[in-house]
Formats: structure tokens, C-alpha cells, sequence
């Protein structure tokens, strides 16, 4: 069996009484895309959260690259900085400019030199089609573009696992497509990406796997193609219904 | 984002653009009636003073000419050191008060000591008179005379202004801080930012930008306090002025002290006005 790149194993985590992760189960292969998708609340962005050590789990463990990360006395900054997390609501920060959004973290986190990281940062950018946005504050971008450069500040990390969580639904309809180009784009470069979405079109075409998550864990998986088409598990078509008739899919 | 926001955001301007239009047509009008009844106001006090019968012992009193040109000198020195303390005082409250929030900002068990030794220090500093802590410090410190220890009443007594202004300002970051969305922070730790790094670079920057008209007004508040440094006998304007009125028994020197203080206070206020005007209306065009 080929090395996991993350492996999530019985996670439990609930706020006050409510159980939001219910003994979850999931693993991502290298340079594998796997989609999330499942109702609001079924826990997508609360694995991801916990996923990035932003919120201590209760239970379980998860591993990353065969180390697990739950383990006490793991330094979780360090954890932080090899993996990427873009949330639905970009948080840029707006007191600085596009490219020092993106030259914070490899300069004071791995301490790159600050010229070499503007001018990486500003090769990003216009690889991407921002690269007149460098100087411009997050405010005057569109949505579109402050989730491009959300992703773009989560890349400049060179992180090994990207993690996005509903990172088009914010976005006007018509600026969804930009922002699902770039994750094919990372896709075809090899990213090992863990999507949580509600774009089911997306997920179908982009995704090697697809994951429904209901009720807190993973009801069911599989490829895309069975997945959409063949559901085995009752609430999975009752979900899948509800989308197509949404027109979403 | 913006083009389906214009439709709706059309009425809303149209209605802030027609009292703008109203003044500009009127203005010179409306101008001119202000200071004509601004003119007739003072003229009517002014007269109801100067015609009352204890007018001429007030301004024997508090107004006698020749007093306040006599006591002008020391009094203006006086006010160079309310001035430097001020200044120097302000700089030092502004740094170890941010140091104070970031620390009581601090997540997690390890730094509970911290946190813990910085809430009490602030809820006892905060707890006691101003006056009494410079009582206590500018004549008790420099009686213990330790070795090493600064035993000047003023430093000590101003140390005492400090802490206290300190206090208060830590509490005016902390409401900053609390401002600043948990987004941010969340995204500044995603890029593997310590926590001291996140404060450092986003939170805090933020969080300063939503504060500066309080702490504006407690430059204001600093500038007159300074003053109480003359309990401990310190030269400053009040105190040059306490003992020339010892001396002439008339409280002219005192005006000349409260003129300079206004000279300064004054600009200050309506600066900080101006500042907080233009940053509410900065936010609302944000908020839009």
C-alpha cells in the first residue's frame, strides 16, 4: 500500500452538546483531489478546521506524511505552515497589500529573503492574472480576485496539502469560474487538494473521489462517476436529488 | 460585487448628495447668521458680567493684568516640563499598554501566569486614585533609598501617572483587539504565524486603526493630568503658579497657567474630533 498523504482516523468533535464530527474516517492519497460535499452542517468545514489544528478535536487522530499532528507537544505552527487553508470568506488581510498578503508568511515564518519572496510572490500573481493587483489593497480587488489571492497567499507556503473550504460559495455566480480555473490549474500540477464544495459540477469533473459527508462522518465514497450516478446509501440520492433539483448539478 | 450593488446604492447617495447641496446654496447665509448671534451671545455675557456688581473683585482677583504679565515667565516655564512629561509620558504609556493587551491577547494554558499577572496588575492599578498611587510612590520610593533606584519624587511620581494611564489604555487595545475579526487571526495562523506573529502583523495593526480616537482622547485627558505631578513638589505650571499666588495672594497666575493648558488642550480636542469624524465616515463608506 502506497504511503497516505493524510490519514483522519475516528475523529469526534462536538461544541458544547452538539456533535459535529461523529468518529469520522478519511484518507487522501498523494496528489489526489478529493471533494467534500453534504449539507450545510454535516462537519466539511469543521474537519478542515481540524485538519489545520485550528480546532482541538476530541477524539481520534490524524496523520500527516505517516506523523500524527493530534499528538500533544507537536508544534502545531509548524504543522500550520506546511499545509494550506483558504476559507469561504478569503480573509485577506486588509491592512496590507496584495503582495505583502502573500510575502507574510514565507518572510516571517520561513524566513525567506524579502526580495526573493516579492518577486515569487509577484511571478504567482501573474501566473494567475494578478499580476497588475500587487499593489493594490484587498478591498479594490473583486471577490474573484481576493479568493485568487487567498489561494495564491496559501500557495506561497510551497504546502504539500491544500486544504479549501467552500472557497466559491461567497463568490458571485459569475466569478466562481475564475476561481474553480485555478484549482484545476493546481490539480494538473499535482496539488493534493481536499475540497470541501457545494459546486457538484465541480466535484464530478475535477475530483478523483468524492466523499458525502452526513450526520458527521463520511456516509460514502468513491469515484465521482459512481459516486453521482449510482449512490448506494439512500440519503446520499436523497441529497444528490435535492442538488439536481436545486439545478446545481 | 459592484455593479449589482449600484442599483440599490443610487437613492442612498442621491440623499446624502442634497443637504450637501443645500449648505453650499445657503452657506454664506447660514454662516453669516451663525456669527451674528454667536457675536450677540458673547456680547450679552460679556456685559452681564463686566455691569454685576462683584466684577471689579474678580477681576482684581483672577484678571489683574499686571499680575498675569509678572507671572507669565515662570509660569510658561513651568508649563516646558508639563509639556516634556507629557510627550515622554505618552510614548510610554502608548508601548507598555500595547505590551499589556498583547500579553492578556495571549491564548492557551502556558501563558495563564502571564495573563493572570497582567489582569491583576491592571485591575489594581485601575482600582486605586491616581492621586494616591503618586502620593505613594513619588514620597515613598525615594524614602526607601535603595541603592540604584532612581530617589527623584518626579521620576517616581510620574512613574505613578504611567502605570495608571497604562491601566487604562491596555483596556482601550484589548477593546481593539476584540474588534478585529477571529477570521484574521485564524488566516494569520493558517500561514504558520506563532501567535505573537499574528498579533504582531494583523492583529494588532488592525486593531490600533479601531482605537486611535481613544487613544486620542487620552492624550487630551494625559496633558492636563501631567499637572499632578506637583504634589511632590515638582516645578511645573501649576505649581509655579501656586507659589507666585502664595506670594501676591491673587490667582492671576493660575489663569496664566489655565490659558496655557487650553492653548494645548484646545487643538487637541478638536483634533481628535476631526480625526474620529473622518474615521466614522471612513468606516461607513467601507460598511456600504
Amino acid at each position: 500500500m502506497t504511503e497516505l498523504k493524510l490519514e483522519v482516523s475516528n475523529v469526534r468533535k462536538s461544541f458544547d452538546d452538539k456533535t459535529v464530527l461523529d468518529d469520522i474516517d478519511l484518507q487522501v492519497a498523494p496528489h489526489e483531489v478529493v471533494c467534500l460535499i453534504g449539507a450545510s452542517g454535516s462537519g466539511k468545514s469543521t474537519l478542515l478546521k481540524a485538519i489545520n489544528l485550528q480546532i482541538p478535536i476530541d477524539a481520534g487522530r490524524i496523520v500527516l506524511d505517516g506523523k500524527t499532528i493530534t499528538d500533544p507537544g507537536v508544534d502545531a505552527d509548524r504543522v500550520r505552515a506546511g499545509m494550506g487553508i483558504v476559507f469561504q470568506s478569503f480573509n485577506l488581510f486588509p491592512h496590507k497589500r496584495v503582495l505583502d498578503n502573500i510575502t507574510l508568511g514565507p518572510v516571517k515564518v520561513k524566513k525567506t529573503d524579502r526580495a526573493e519572496a516579492e518577486s515569487r510572490a509577484q511571478g504567482l500573481l501573474e501566473r494567475f492574472g494578478l499580476g497588475d493587483k500587487a499593489r493594490e489593497y484587498p478591498d479594490r480587488l473583486s471577490g474573484g480576485q481576493q479568493q485568487r489571492v487567498a489561494i495564491l497567499r496559501a500557495l506561497a507556503m510551497d504546502p504539500t496539502l491544500l486544504l479549501l473550504d467552500e472557497v466559491t460559495s461567497a463568490l458571485d455566480p459569475v466569478l466562481v469560474g475564475e476561481v474553480l480555473a485555478l484549482l484545476r490549474e493546481l490539480k494538473s500540477q499535482g496539488m493534493t487538494m481536499l475540497i470541501a464544495t457545494h459546486e457538484m459540477g465541480f466535484a464530478r469533473d475535477t475530483a478523483d473521489r468524492v466523499a458525502f459527508l452526513h450526520q458527521g462522518s463520511v456516509w460514502e465514497e468513491g469515484p465521482p462517476s459512481e459516486l453521482f450516478r449510482s449512490p448506494a446509501r439512500p440519503e446520499t440520492a436523497d441529497f444528490l436529488k435535492r442538488i439536481v433539483e436545486a439545478g446545481r448539478l | 460585487m459592484s455593479q449589482t450593488q449600484a442599483p440599490s446604492d443610487e437613492p442612498r447617495s442621491r440623499g446624502r448628495s442634497r443637504p450637501r447641496l443645500l449648505l453650499s446654496e445657503s452657506g454664506a447665509r447660514g454662516a453669516l447668521i451663525a456669527f451674528a448671534s454667536t457675536v450677540a451671545f458673547l456680547a450679552i455675557v460679556v456685559w452681564q458680567v463686566r455691569t454685576s456688581e462683584a466684577w471689579p473683585a474678580i477681576r482684581r482677583q483672577f484678571f489683574s493684568p499686571e499680575d498675569f504679565v509678572e507671572s507669565w515667565p515662570a509660569v510658561l516655564r513651568g508649563f516646558g516640563l508639563n509639556i516634556r512629561l507629557f510627550l515622554l509620558g505618552e510614548v510610554v504609556i502608548l508601548v507598555f499598554s500595547l505590551l499589556l493587551a498583547m500579553i492578556r491577547a495571549l491564548r492557551g494554558p502556558a501563558f495563564f501566569p502571564l495573563r493572570a499577572t497582567t489582569v491583576f496588575f491592571i485591575d489594581v492599578i485601575r482600582g486605586i486614585p491616581m492621586i494616591l498611587l503618586i502620593i505613594v510612590m513619588g514620597f515613598g520610593v525615594p524614602a526607601l533609598q535603595i541603592p540604584g533606584v532612581p530617589n527623584s519624587s518626579l521620576f517616581w511620581a510620574m512613574t505613578a501617572i504611567i502605570l495608571s494611564y497604562s491601566a487604562y489604555t491596555a483596556e482601550v487595545y484589548r477593546s481593539g483587539i476584540e474588534s478585529v475579526h477571529e477570521s484574521q487571526r485564524m488566516a494569520a495562523r493558517s500561514i504558520g504565524l506563532t501567535q505573537v506573529q499574528s498579533l504582531r502583523h494583523v492583529i494588532v495593526p488592525q486593531a490600533v486603526r479601531n482605537v486611535i480616537p481613544a487613544l486620542l482622547n487620552g492624550f487630551v485627558s494625559l496633558q492636563k493630568d501631567v499637572a499632578l505631578v506637583f504634589v511632590v513638589g515638582a516645578r511645573e505650571a501649576v505649581r509655579e503658579a501656586q507659589i507666585i499666588t502664595s506670594r501676591t495672594f491673587n490667582y492671576t497666575s493660575y489663569i496664566a497657567a489655565t490659558v496655557l493648558f487650553l492653548l494645548v488642550s484646545i487643538p487637541l480636542a478638536r483634533f481628535t474630533d476631526w480625526y474620529s469624524e473622518r474615521d466614522r465616515r471612513r468606516k461607513q463608506a467601507v460598511s456600504v
